[in-house]
């Protein structure tokens, strides 16, 4: 085989792995992706054995905890539509009520399990946009 | 105060805009005196910043409470280091520090450069004075860290207790300093192909600068997740955060140059690709910028409400587009000399290796991003979790570590059987007998485990054989002693030596995260004082429970108001092993309308693990004690409804008798975790290796010196 040819074939069999893998990210990473909802929408689309990512606060007084199980509500960002949560494994130390939390979780019944060890916890301090009305000019 | 920093970032911008005319003007009309000018306005910029940050940093030690980034972040109950450090802690100072940093490195490189490559520099200080005026117009027109409220509120929020935590503090402007110096190679190389100069110089100029980003951005990455494993209160390093992903694709590609560097240097190949690793590199790094502030994904880290999201945008959308366009337009100056003579040659290992880092990159890329992707393709968000990460990497990182030991051994150009039996002999032994200790060791089962462990070994053997080589190279020749001819070797080598240490550090690295990963014990229960659990071969047992109201002098020395906290007792076959004291802080929320006790203890409350760390495993305790039992909380509500804010702290003493007296059941997170100490091990072995491979050979300084004392001997004679 001339050098120029064998550079060819080398080209196509290298860009066809190359396709071939990407092919086999992109499905997967579709087949296996949780989608990511609000607790209302949760409250309207979650079917048993399906895995959720739920985004939303921490209702106020929904905390409590029994032996290793947490339980509490996630409530939509902006309005009263809560889901109740119960969640076992690391608890993040920013968790507490009224705090923005990502939670993976499986509807079993009328309440949700929620995946071990995938809660997380919004960093509460930084970047946040300063408050209406403050004087951004020195 | 307030008024001067905001004038230098108005003074800065102006700087900016004259520095890039100047020396756009220079460069086209050829006069080198606008050139030289657009290069002072970098020093000018860095000047009027280092004011800024000054202005800043003295505000926070000085509790000036009238500007809203030091009532946000600070206090004066916050201990003066992590005031000091607060600074870049808020998303106006983080600007300011990355805008700062990025006038000091850029100065740093047209500084050295000033001589070299003019119409390179001068296109490269127009991009540098872009990026620049982009951070000073972000803090002009987005986010002030000089906006002040009148009148100044009497006491601040507080730095975030998760933050004060001493390598926490170093971590931004190490990540900061890897970021904006992924700038440096790309406005060089942006500055090349627009000036159509893309021979070797301009490679030999940015070699240095990409050396560095990666490793400030490596070791930037290596402190975070330091401060995970031990501030976060979940024992884990890395959870495929997309803040984290973000920090981690650039040093993916900047790995990549610069071992593609090395075939460019010494063939003449890869051109196409090194230049556009470098511009890959320098994108990747704005992009990481801007995930940490646009708040478009969720993380750990999302800094929810960040308003930044579209400027950043747009500066993405040119850099992309302005890369794509110049490496296409240029194509025709980017053809290889050579050609691969063979797959089994050095060249082709440094493209498998680039090929794989890229690859990860890739699939960071993807897995990070997928849930804009999803978003945008089915108009359903969705995210894929550590498992999908895990089954892309992890094979990847295989043939990584492997790669890292085939590289050093294998011959340029091709590879002969003779040579690679002489070669793959030492390593191909060290890995098999790995091999046969772990399989006699039973572990069998944990195929990622060994097969990294086979890996690593290959890697040492590999390396090590390279060592032993050189030494007795150089003891034939010189008649050295060992020590020496070692040293010597490093010395004369440095590039090439401090490249293999850092492949040892990788293996090191890989073996620590293999073995953390795979022979870890885990376990989360209650406990009451006298109760013990078993995890892994290790009894622990809650000896009693530890309370202290420190408001000034807690064990971290971090300013919490209360700590609880407990003793444990670890022990292996019966016989002790540590003690243990886990504790978790609690901090005052600054928030009255709480209830005088309440706002005590109503901030954020942070875990201070208790560790036995070792070469051989660590064992780590978390403790997360219930505040919230009803003994404490009666004792928190009496409080509030009798006790002004000045007594509040009285209730904290009760509060902490209450707690030793009457324990309630705690929470605690144990883990054993074998060789976690590897991964910080080899990430200063990575460090040193680097520091190795970058500082100039005694031949380079040599030289350096001779042409500077041949110059002033030409100007004497000129003189004369």
């Amino acid at each position: 085989m001339n050098p120029a040819r064998k550079r060819t074939v080398r080209l196509v069999v290298a860009l066809s792995a190359a396709v071939l893998l990407a092919s086999a990210l992109i499905y997967t990473s579709f087949s296996a992706a949780s989608p990511a909802l609000t607790p209302s929408q949760l409250l309207h689309v979650a079917q048993p054995g399906r895995s959720y990512i739920v985004t939303g606060t921490v209702a106020a007084g929904s905390v409590h905890r029994a032996g290793s199980v947490l339980t509490f509500d996630v409530r939509d960002r902006a309005g009263a539509t809560a889901v109740p949560v119960a969640y076992t494994g690391t608890v993040p130390d920013p968790f507490r009520e009224g705090r923005e939390i990502v939670v993976t979780v499986e509807k079993h019944g009328s309440s949700y399990v929620g995946e071990r060890n995938s809660l997380i916890t919004k960093c509460p301090s930084k970047y946040k946009t300063a408050p209406a009305g403050e004087n951004q000019n020195a | 105060m307030a008024g001067l920093g905001y004038a230098c970032l108005l003074l800065a911008l102006a700087v900016c805009a004259y520095g890039i005319g100047a020396s756009l003007y220079g460069v086209r009309r050829n006069r080198p005196e606008y050139c030289a000018s657009g290069r002072r306005s970098i020093y000018a910029l860095a000047v009027i910043l280092t004011v800024a940050m000054g202005v800043l940093e003295v505000a926070f030690l000085s509790n000036d409470f009238a500007f809203n980034t030091v009532a946000a972040t600070s206090s004066r109950t916050t201990p003066t280091f992590y005031r000091a450090a607060a600074v870049w802690s808020s998303q106006e100072g983080s600007l300011l520090l990355w805008a700062w940093l990025l006038s000091l490195w850029s100065s740093l490189a047209l500084f050295l450069t000033r001589k070299r490559m003019r119409d390179v520099a001068a296109y490269a200080t127009a991009i540098l004075l872009g990026f620049g005026g982009f951070f000073v117009s972000l803090m002009i027109f987005y986010a002030n860290p000089f906006a002040t409220s009148s009148p100044a509120p009497a006491e601040g929020v507080g730095l975030d207790p998760l933050l004060r935590f001493p390598t926490m503090m170093i971590h931004p402007p190490m990540l900061y300093s890897g970021y904006t110096l992924c700038t440096i190679p790309f406005a060089f190389g942006m500055g090349a192909l627009i000036a159509r100069r893309l021979e070797a110089d301009w490679l030999k100029v940015i070699r240095r600068f990409a050396f560095a980003a990666w490793l400030f951005l490596g070791m930037g990455i290596l402190l975070g997740a330091r401060w995970s494993y031990s501030e976060l209160g979940w024992g884990g390093y890395w959870g495929w955060d997309a803040v984290e992903n973000a920090s981690l694709m650039p040093w993916l590609t900047g790995t990549a140059f610069l071992h593609s560097l090395m075939i460019q240097e010494k063939r003449g190949m890869l051109k196409v690709w090194n230049v556009s690793l470098v511009l890959a590199t320098g994108t990747l790094a704005i992009m990481g910028t801007f995930l940490v502030r646009s708040g478009v994904l969720n993380s750990i880290h999302a800094f929810g409400g960040a308003t930044l999201g579209v400027p950043f945008v747009c500066l993405i959308a040119v850099l992309i587009g302005g890369s794509i366009y110049t490496v296409v337009s240029r194509r025709e100056l980017l053809r290889s000399e050579n050609r691969l003579d063979s797959l089994l040659s050095r060249e082709s290992i440094f493209l498998a290796n680039n090929l794989v880092l890229v690859g990860l990159c890739f699939v960071i890329f993807w897995g990070t991003y997928f849930p804009l992707i999803s978003a945008a393709l089915t108009g359903q968000e969705a995210s894929v979790g550590p498992p999908w990460f895990d089954r892309y990497t992890v094979p990847l990182a295989l043939i990584l570590v492997l790669l890292s030991g085939i590289g050093p051994v294998i011959s340029w150009r091709r590879a002969s059987l003779a040579n690679a039996r002489r070669n793959f002999m030492a390593p191909l032994a060290c890995a098999a007998a790995t091999l046969i200790v772990l399989l006699a060791a039973g572990v069998a089962h944990k195929t990622f485990a060994i097969t990294m462990f086979c890996c690593a070994a290959f890697v040492f053997g590999s390396v090590g054989q390279e060592f032993v080589r050189g030494t007795r190279a150089r003891r034939a020749m010189a008649g050295e002693a060992p020590a020496r001819a070692l040293l010597a070797l490093v010395r004369r080598n440095r590039r090439r030596y401090g490249g293999y240490i850092v492949h040892l550090g990788i293996a090191v690295l890989f073996v620590g995260v293999a073995a953390s990963s795979s022979f870890q014990h885990a376990s989360e229960l209650q406990l009451g004082p006298g109760q013990s659990t078993k995890v892994g071969a290790y009894r622990i047992r809650y000896v009693e429970p530890t309370a202290s109201v420190t408001p000034k002098n807690d064990r971290a020395h971090t300013g919490s108001t209360l700590s609880l906290g407990a003793v444990l007792d670890v022990t292996k076959n019966g016989r002790h092993v540590a003690t243990l004291r886990p504790s978790e802080g609690f901090y005052a929320s600054g928030n009255p309308a709480e209830g005088s006790v309440s706002s005590l203890i109503g901030g954020q409350a942070v875990s201070h693990i208790g560790m036995d760390g070792g070469i051989t495993r660590d064992v780590w305790s978390a403790i997360a004690p219930n505040i919230e039992a009803p003994g404490l909380k009666r004792i928190v509500t009496a409080g509030n409804a009798t006790l002004p804010p000045e007594e509040a702290g009285i209730a904290l003493v009760y509060l902490a008798r209450a707690y030793l007296r009457r324990p309630p059941p705690t929470q605690f997170h144990f883990l054993v975790s074998p060789l976690v100490m590897w991964i910080w091990l080899g990430g200063l072995i990575v460090f040193g290796g680097g520091l190795i491979a970058a500082w100039p050979a005694p031949s380079a300084v040599r030289s350096r010196v001779a042409a500077r004392s041949r110059a002033r001997a030409l100007r004497g004679l000129a003189r004369a």
